[in-house]
């Protein structure tokens, strides 16, 4: 749990609203999920501070995971009469109601992160989302370039079985290793998106390939766990980043440094700025009335060691990931 | 018949033999151990090194299933105790961070012990109130990120290696033996046994049932740390998300495997981390085989079923019908 | 007696029963015979194989071979339940209802009355106050069966039974926790019962009972059929003697020689105004080595009570206590226990014995206990211990390493005593120590009893059989609604005096 970042959210919030009347500009709302991971709590972060950049008064509520807290904090913010409201949706179902009474409102609003079903299509203005199966497919086009037609033995550490992230980023990748014959995904295991799992995922399949000798790369769902799957390989004996090639996802800091050291090659980042292409989708519709595509896809940026990642580390360390 | 002991141990024996040549067909190289960097290395390694942490769970958890109770906040002690010791690793000498990782266990351990023993609330509900509440604990420690430490001195307890022997071993080997000890060669095994099968009558002979029950989840509490300390020196950081998550249950699935009743009484500490040591097995042989993961779970319940079944009096009579039958 | 015997179809006929445990013969081709209207005694030691034959006929346990015909048409229920529908019930010691639920809903379990699919509680409490009328009892049929006495939860076992048509009714000892009052009840209830045609198996340890109410009597001994015979034509020497399979001597009979109070040494522990409000009113109470201090009174009376003060399980709220001559404190088991102290309750299974441990743990558990964990016994010395008491008081199977809760009754008192007389207990405490145990061995702990206090131990003995006080008692302190009311020593102590300070204010006393 973010718990200082939280603190602080309110007292900046709290500070922006007494100001925000003055600058008579946008005041919106965020009901954010809570403190899941790393990442929600750089997301949160990231937005509060993009929402300084522009000036705009922000309010965030933390349903700790909870959909009725978030149904309460929307009902709130249309109370307040909020300019806009930003919902990541803790589940996909169920929203109907209250997204109806925000539409009567008029109050515009904006999924972060995370779609809602069909059914609530017409609710909101727009979502503002990565899509999993093209970082899958970013990490696979990545590795096609690197490994050339050299034959290549892949094995992959898939997040917790029947995620949807997990489905899709191993789609994206099957998908775009496809048309390598030279690619060859040999091993896959689930290593349930964390550390410890990886690891010992990772330390199996080096066993079960010959000494690891057999491995070119490593593909990983997540970061974290890679972070774990390098420590493997170098208890192994095993040089990763260069006996083996690593590539994962979510550009958390700690593969940065993995990245700067050597250990790791490659991460596709999900980006925690959500919200600036959602403040900048408001702004636009609210001043000229430009009605956004109901689906804005955030960037999938793939890093690698040539973008510094000792600065990205530097810069990112602090978001609260 | 109820009340005939199990033949000791025979069937986990057998069990853990057969998962491990299950899992040598299924991996050629499972028996291949070689020395990488001073350190013994191989899957028959990784079998005890991976399931040290549940081991050091289940020798604390037997002591407490003893005495009719049972303790489901050792996956969330384990969190609190991985987070303090990695937030201090790289800012306090060893001895400091390892006495503040164990005292915190043992702080839990005294928590539940005195809500079970002092204040008579039923275990499973004294100790979900520590599993809830130790997870969020443990997220306020590291303020919900993965702590990470560059310490080498505390790396060690995951990675280091006495002798070739990986320290998360040498640790729960020390313990186990430890813990035989001090149940076996003083009269603290009979006590608990005592406490266990019935406390009344244990009280009316002048046994103190109150200490007793606190001693052990004193020592739970004590053991869920150091498996707390050893997953958190895996991976050389504290991730308090999912350090030691759902862990309890396989520390209490170790201690039935080994044959202790959760009604108490009677308990083996040996059988209980050779428990450890058979769901362990199975998820290295699983993750060995190549199998899709969707089937991890089913394929640990029916080996489980089997193991268990394997050791109920019930069944093995049916057995030595049947195979009387077939002569 | 009821006047049922002259019926000569038999309403269940046992023959040539058998049942083995892992190659012991429990049952070697037992017989049994009951008669419509006739309440039939089943004796014999504990390991005679009345359990046994109960349960084989029931149906609890599957028969090796032999054959249970009811009216004359074999039977083999697979369960009890299955037996019960066929039209015989049990009630066993402990009865198996369900405490928490109310008296009616007991007695009509699993066939309340319904409409619609609802069940009628009206109607059901209705037909539990005129069902257990008819047994003599008048009582609030919604309070929760445990709020009643043991007496009450056998009625309305039996009357369930009853009502359930049963026509053979098996009784397991039902007498084992009543007083003489709620026995004469329960006696009144078999004889209607019998009266109207059921015939019914009598368990009992107690042989005036014997007499008081059966019309004929089987006698198994290790498993096999002694021989049957009508009540009225056996002597009672000669049913001891089936039995045992020996002379019995009468141990039991005669006071023993009184000690004169100067000849005692000091007195051990005295207890001065000691008491606790509600529990039991503040006593005064002095135990010298050497002597026996009976207590006797009523179910209920304060006998339990007083000794529970005494050994600190529960905590005394008033009045002083004074061990060997220094002021002491006992407010916990393991207190008493360090002041030389011990104490068989009279729940054998709930507060007596660890029945997973074996014989040498449960023997060996007060003496570690009063040890310390850090000073275990070896063991070769717990080995020695428990050979020693097993060999002292006969325990079977001489098995030290059997697990206690399989021993019989009697065993398992036996070796609670083990368990304190290897601390060398001052004072010790015996509540009900001949409690659900055959002759023989009854004879066995009265004889020890009177050993122990010629050795100079003292012993604070709770008995509900005035002879048995009587034979062992130096002094009887007698109470009533608990409190202590009155002290008898040298003469006075016999039966009829205290019958008569128990019965002080009871009109129509015995």
């Amino acid at each position: 749990m973010k718990f200082k970042a939280l603190l602080a959210a309110t007292v900046v919030s709290t500070l922006a609203s007494t100001l925000g009347a003055q600058a008579a500009d946008l005041t919106i709302g965020f009901s954010q999920i809570g403190s899941e991971s790393g990442w929600r709590a750089a997301e949160t972060s990231v937005s509060k501070a993009e929402a300084k950049k522009r000036d705009i008064t922000f309010k965030i509520a933390d349903a700790q995971q909870k959909q009725e807290n978030q149904i309460k904090a929307i009902r709130s913010f249309i109370a307040q009469g909020v300019d806009a409201i930003f919902l990541a949706p803790v589940v996909a179902t169920g929203w109907d109601q209250v997204l109806k009474e925000a539409k009567e409102s008029k109050i515009p609003v904006v999924l972060l992160d995370r779609d809602i079903d069909a059914s609530g299509k017409d609710l909101y203005l727009t979502a503002v989302t990565s899509d999993s199966v093209h970082e899958g497919a970013v990490a696979g086009e990545w590795l096609a370039k690197t490994v050339g037609d050299k034959p290549c033995a892949v094995v992959e550490l898939q997040g917790t079985v029947g995620a949807s992230v997990a489905t899709n980023r191993k789609k994206g990748f099957d998908t775009a290793i496809a048309s390598h014959s030279n690619i060859k995904l040999v091993r896959s295991q689930t290593g349930d998106f964390t550390r410890a799992k990886g690891k010992e995922v990772m330390e199996s399949f080096i066993k079960a390939e010959g000494g690891g000798k057999n491995i070119c790369a490593v593909y990983a769902h997540n970061d974290d766990m890679m972070v774990g799957a390098i420590q493997a390989m170098k208890e192994a004996g095993l040089k990763p980043g260069t006996d083996v090639l690593t590539v994962s996802i979510d550009a958390v800091p700690d593969i940065f440094k993995a990245i700067a050291a050597g250990e790791a090659n490659a991460t596709v980042e999900l980006t925690p700025n959500m919200a600036g292409p959602a403040f900048d989708a408001v702004v636009a519709y609210k001043d000229k009335g430009t009605v956004p595509p109901k689906w804005i896809q955030t960037e999938s940026k793939l890093y690698t060691s040539a973008d510094d990642p000792q600065k990205i580390y530097e810069s990112k360390k602090g978001l609260g990931y | 018949m109820a009340l005939r002991l199990p033949r000791s141990g025979v069937p986990q024996v057998l069990a853990f033999l057969a998962i491990l040549a299950v899992n040598w067909m299924v991996s050629a190289q499972f028996f291949d151990i070689r020395f990488q960097d001073g350190r013994l290395f191989g899957s028959l390694i990784d079998v005890f090194n991976r399931g040290a942490p549940v081991a050091l769970l289940a020798i604390g958890m037997v002591l407490v299933i003893a005495t009719r109770g049972i303790d489901l906040s050792v996956g969330a002690v384990m969190a609190i105790c991985g987070a303090i010791a990695a937030t201090l690793a790289d800012t306090q000498p060893l001895p400091v961070v390892i006495a503040a990782a164990l005292g915190a266990g043992l702080l839990c351990g005294l928590w539940n012990g005195l809500l079970v023993a002092v204040l008579g609330i039923q275990p499973i509900i004294a100790t979900l109130i520590l599993m809830v509440a130790g997870r969020g604990i443990a997220q306020l420690i590291t303020e919900g990120r993965i702590v990470t430490f560059t310490s080498p001195d505390l790396a060690w307890f995951g990675g280091g290696s006495v002798l070739g022997v990986p320290a998360p071993v040498a640790i729960t080997f020390t313990v186990l033996v430890l813990t035989i000890l001090l149940v076996r060669r003083t009269a603290l095994g009979l006590m608990i046994e005592a406490t266990g099968g019935n406390a009344r009558a244990s009280a009316l002979a002048g046994v103190g049932t109150r200490v007793m029950t606190m001693a052990v989840y004193v020592w739970c509490g004590f053991c869920s740390a150091l498996a707390g300390i050893v997953a958190a020196a895996d991976i050389l950081g504290a991730d308090a998300n999912n350090s030691g998550l759902w862990l309890e249950l396989d520390a209490i699935l170790a201690v039935v495997i080994g044959g202790t009743s959760l009604f108490g009484g009677r308990f083996s500490v040996v059988l209980a981390v050779l428990g450890a040591l058979i769901i362990q097995a199975m998820n290295t042989g699983i993750l060995l085989s190549g199998y899709p993961p969707e089937f991890n779970l089913v394929v640990k319940a029916v080996v489980v079923l089997v193991v268990l079944l394997m050791q109920s009096p019930r069944f093995s009579g049916l057995a030595i019908l049947l195979s009387g039958a077939r002569k | 007696m009821s006047e049922g015997v002259s019926s000569n179809t038999p309403l269940l006929e046992v023959r040539g029963l058998t049942k083995s445990f892992a190659g012991i013969r429990a049952l070697d081709g037992v017989d049994l015979t009951l008669r419509a209207g006739e309440i039939h005694a089943l004796l014999g030691e504990n390991g005679a194989g009345k359990s046994t034959l109960i349960k084989t006929i029931t149906g609890v346990l599957r028969r090796d071979a032999g054959t249970v015909s009811l009216d004359g048409s074999p039977i083999a229920p697979h369960s009890a339940e299955e037996a019960a529908t066929a039209g015989i019930a049990t009630v066993y010691q402990e009865v198996s209802l369900l405490p928490n639920l109310s008296v009616a809903q007991n007695l009509f379990l699993g066939r309340q009355p319904t409409r619609f699919g609802f069940v009628r509680e009206g109607e059901t409490r209705r037909r539990a106050r005129l069902l257990l009328r008819d047994f003599g009892l008048d009582i609030d049929v919604t309070a929760p069966l445990d709020s009643y006495s043991v007496a009450v939860r056998h009625l309305t076992a039996i009357a369930r039974a009853v009502d359930m048509s049963a026509r053979v009714l098996i009784l397991d000892e039902p007498t084992a926790s009543l007083d003489a009052n709620e026995v004469e009840i329960l006696f009144t209830v078999m004889r209607k019962l019998a009266a109207r045609g059921i015939g019914i198996v009598f368990v009992t340890h107690f042989l005036d009972q014997v007499y008081a109410v059966t019309d004929r009597i089987t006698v198994l001994r290790n498993g096999r059929l002694v021989d049957e015979r009508l009540t009225a034509e056996l002597p009672r020497m000669d049913l001891v003697r089936m039995m045992l399979g020996r002379e019995l001597v009468e141990a039991t009979a005669t006071h023993r020689e009184a000690v004169s109070p100067t000849a005692m040494s000091e007195p051990y522990a005295v207890f001065e105004n000691f008491g606790k409000s509600g529990y039991v009113a503040p006593f005064d109470l002095t135990v010298r080595g050497g002597e026996v201090v009976g207590l006797a009174g009523l179910l209920g009376s304060g006998r339990t009570e007083t000794t529970r003060l005494v050994f600190g399980v529960e905590k005394a709220d008033q009045g002083t206590v004074t061990i060997a001559g220094k002021p002491a404190s006992i407010s916990s088991p393991s207190e008493a226990v360090g002041h030389g102290l011990g104490y068989c309750p009279e729940e054998r299974k709930t507060e007596g014995i660890v029945a997973d441990l074996t014989v040498r743990e449960n023997i060996v558990l007060a003496l570690q206990a009063r040890r310390g964990v850090m000073r275990p016994l070896s063991r070769r010395e717990q080995d020695e211990i428990a050979n020693k008491f097993i060999r002292l008081l006969d325990i079977r199977p001489p098995d030290p390493e059997r697990p206690i809760g399989l021993l019989s009754g009697g065993n398992q008192q036996k070796a609670l005593l083990a368990r304190w007389l290897a601390t060398e207990p001052r004072l010790l405490i015996l509540d009900e120590p001949t409690r659900g145990i055959d002759v023989g061995a009854h004879a066995e702990i009265i004889r020890l009893i009177r050993q122990l206090c010629a050795d100079g131990m003292a012993l604070l003995v709770v008995s509900s059989e005035l002879e048995e006080i009587v034979a062992y008692a130096d002094r009887v302190i007698v109470l009533r609604d608990r409190a202590h009311v009155a002290c008898l020593e040298g003469d006075a102590v016999n039966e009829p005096t205290i019958l008569a300070a128990i019965a002080a204010d009871t009109p129509q006393a015995a």
